[in-house]
């Protein structure tokens, strides 16, 4: 590697494995908790507004949309109650880092939120959280009544004349609800079937066809250190466009998987998984990186990458040069979506590979739109066939006519989800669906890593 | 209201508490739906019209919800309740492997109970854990690096009730207070 990998940045993750550390109010308001929302209540919510929108701050949740910008969508002129909702249903495959927010140091998320809540008028605030957390949802519900006795939450928040009441909701093991109108449809009781936009923007026609800003755990989070630093100064970590640090997770074939806070932009690929993750494990070459959780369109170890960034820069990168931030894996054709980095080794059977990750959409899609509840399922069906001794050489090209029938014909994005890792897998890995089919034996061999 | 379904005043105050959290009624459902099924184990007709008359909602409004989320269930699991994470990050670190190891042990196929009512296992999509896979959650505790290995350690000491005891396997939550108990 010709440059040295910088060093982690933490900044969410600044106390998330300091053993002196708890969960509780005590320990946070001696490092310094809730200070900020004091600042934040100095100044007027639309000066808070202004310094979100300065920072850049993109959200973590997958999209990577300017949060600031999200609030300003806001429809102040109908008159009606506005709703803020943290998206806590952290579920998309490869990504685990809001979890280690919410167990570990709940009240910067409060605070976060309270700060949130304040700038834009909410009326009442509430945390989906999924229900496999199921002591995360505990340790909220205790930060929150913390919270509440030392007046930072609920009835006139630090005396002033501004309430909001947070509220705990749990989930029930739904994929679907971390998309922002299912998620909206799951908190009204229904089944969680996502919203058409236009017209259903949170923003415009939310809970309850309010407006609603719903927005993830980090970003959150991001906003607590945005009025700590300033908008402006908050610009400065990071790259233009790209601002603040993100939390990689890293999961399957490396020496040392975990999560790590780096400023965007700041590594790349290679570094993250060589040298900060320890590399793979002995004997093994790289084969395949999914870069922004499942959904997100496999890299192929060997493929390269060339064209031009929006600032007008040239590239050509190998896997390894891609810069870690928003745009990169986005030229690379992929995303960098949740930070949910799987990488895996050339003991992988990719065809395996595809099949599992196939099973996960067609147990998860809702079911509200045909080509993605019966896409989902086809491409399921057709994978694990193939893996299963039944494979033919034509059915490369039949999982891609598949997944080109869903994308663009969902009401959500569920349907993108689902079709770029055929999409992706099937493509670049084209020699191993046709060998599949041609010299693949009939039994699996037993020792071999099973997929699905 | 009659309560027909005999809950605990445990569970009958806190669905009490959870109501008026919301601005509508309906939005505490599945809250509610929860609180009946930790106490019940599933939520049958009677429990649906149970709750529906609590949110003054029909008994389908609850039904359809029982019937789509994975967690939400017409019958109960097991007294002991293992899910292993099937998706690709897991599976990446022998997850496969790790469900077969518990199925042999406990004597049960994944997404059945055991005769017995004891076991059922249930072979999971993503719990959220990835870094630390193949990802195991007995109950509402999360153990993380049980390969096919360790499970059959772990699946000894599941049967033998010593689970919690064992220092060899501790869970990310317990984990967590032992790291904070200052």
């Amino acid at each position: 590697m010709s440059v040295s990998t910088p060093k982690e940045r933490r900044i969410i993750l600044k106390h998330a494995d300091d053993p002196k550390y708890s969960n509780r109010i005590g320990c946070y308001l001696r490092e310094g908790g809730y200070e900020n929302l004091k600042k934040a209540f100095s100044m007027k919510p639309e000066e808070v507004g202004e310094e979100v929108l300065k920072s850049g701050v993109r959200g973590r949740g997958g999209a990577g949309f300017p949060a600031g910008m999200k609030w300003k969508f806001l429809d102040r002129k109908s008159g009606k109650p506005i709703y803020l909702i943290c998206n806590a249903d952290e579920s998309e495959p490869g990504t685990f880092k809001d979890r280690q927010i919410m167990y570990k140091d709940p009240h910067q998320l409060i605070e976060g939120m309270m700060i949130t809540a304040f700038a834009i008028g909410a009326k009442q605030a509430f945390i989906y959280i999924r229900a496999e957390f199921h002591e995360g949802a505990r340790i909220l519900e205790q930060a929150i009544s913390e919270a509440k006795k030392a007046g930072f939450c609920g009835n006139k928040i630090l005396d002033s004349e501004y309430s909001c009441d947070l509220v705990i909701h749990r989930g029930a093991g739904a994929y679907i609800c971390g998309e922002e109108t299912g998620l909206i449809e799951s908190l009204e009781g229904k089944r969680p079937n996502p919203r058409i936009k236009p017209p259903f923007f949170p923003a415009v026609l939310g809970l309850y066809q309010c407006p609603t800003i719903v927005n993830n755990v980090e970003t959150l989070c991001n906003v607590r250190h945005i009025i700590e630093m300033g908008g402006e100064e908050f610009s400065k970590i990071g790259k233009p466009n790209n601002t603040g640090t993100r939390i990689w997770c890293v999961s399957g074939q490396v020496m040392k998987p975990g999560y790590y806070e780096f400023e965007c932009g700041s590594l790349t690929l290679g570094q993250l998984i060589f040298d900060v993750c320890g590399g793979l494990r002995p004997g093994r070459s790289l084969k395949a990186v999914i870069p922004g959780g499942s959904s997100a369109k496999v890299l192929r170890a060997d493929e390269r990458f060339s064209g031009t960034l929006k600032d007008g820069t040239e590239f050509d990168w190998g896997l390894e040069d891609i810069p870690l931030d928003f745009d990169g894996p986005m030229a690379a054709g992929s995303m960098s979506g949740s930070g949910g980095i799987i990488v895996m080794d050339d003991t992988v059977d990719i065809v395996e590979a595809m099949a599992n990750v196939n099973a996960f959409y067609a147990h998860e899609s809702c079911g509200q739109c045909t080509p993605c509840r019966e896409g989902s399922l086809w491409m399921r069906k057709i994978s694990q066939r193939m893996c299963s001794g039944g494979a033919r050489e034509e059915d490369a090209d039949l999982l891609l006519s598949v997944a080109k029938q869903i994308e663009g014909r969902t009401i959500c994005a569920f349907g993108e989800a689902a079709a770029w890792p055929t999409q992706s897998f099937v493509t670049k890995f084209k020699e191993d669906f046709i060998r599949k089919a041609t010299d693949a034996p009939k039994e699996r061999d037993p020792k071999s890593l099973q997929l699905i | 209201m009659e309560n027909s379904l005999n809950l605990s005043d445990d569970t009958l105050s806190k669905i009490d508490e959870v109501v008026p959290k919301y601005p509508e009624k309906r939005s505490a459902a599945l809250m509610v739906i929860h609180l009946v099924q930790d106490e019940l184990g599933a939520i049958d007709d009677v429990a649906c019209e149970w709750i529906a008359g609590r949110l003054e909602l029909q008994p389908i409004n609850i039904k359809e919800l029982i019937t789509f989320y994975p967690m939400l269930r017409e019958k109960p699991w097991g007294r002991k309740h293992v899910r292993v994470c099937r998706t690709l990050p897991c599976a990446l670190r022998g997850s496969y492997g790790t469900c077969k190891t518990f199925e042999e042990k406990l004597g049960v196929k994944e997404g059945h109970v055991s005769e017995d009512g004891e076991y059922s296992i249930e072979f999971m999509e993503c719990l959220a854990d990835c870094g630390q896979g193949p990802v195991v959650i007995v109950d509402e505790k999360t153990y993380e690096n049980i390969d096919g290995k360790s499970a059959e350690k772990f699946a000894d000491l599941l049967i033998d009730g010593k689970l919690d005891e064992s220092e060899d396997f501790l869970s990310y939550e317990d984990s967590l207070t032992q790291e904070t108990k200052n």
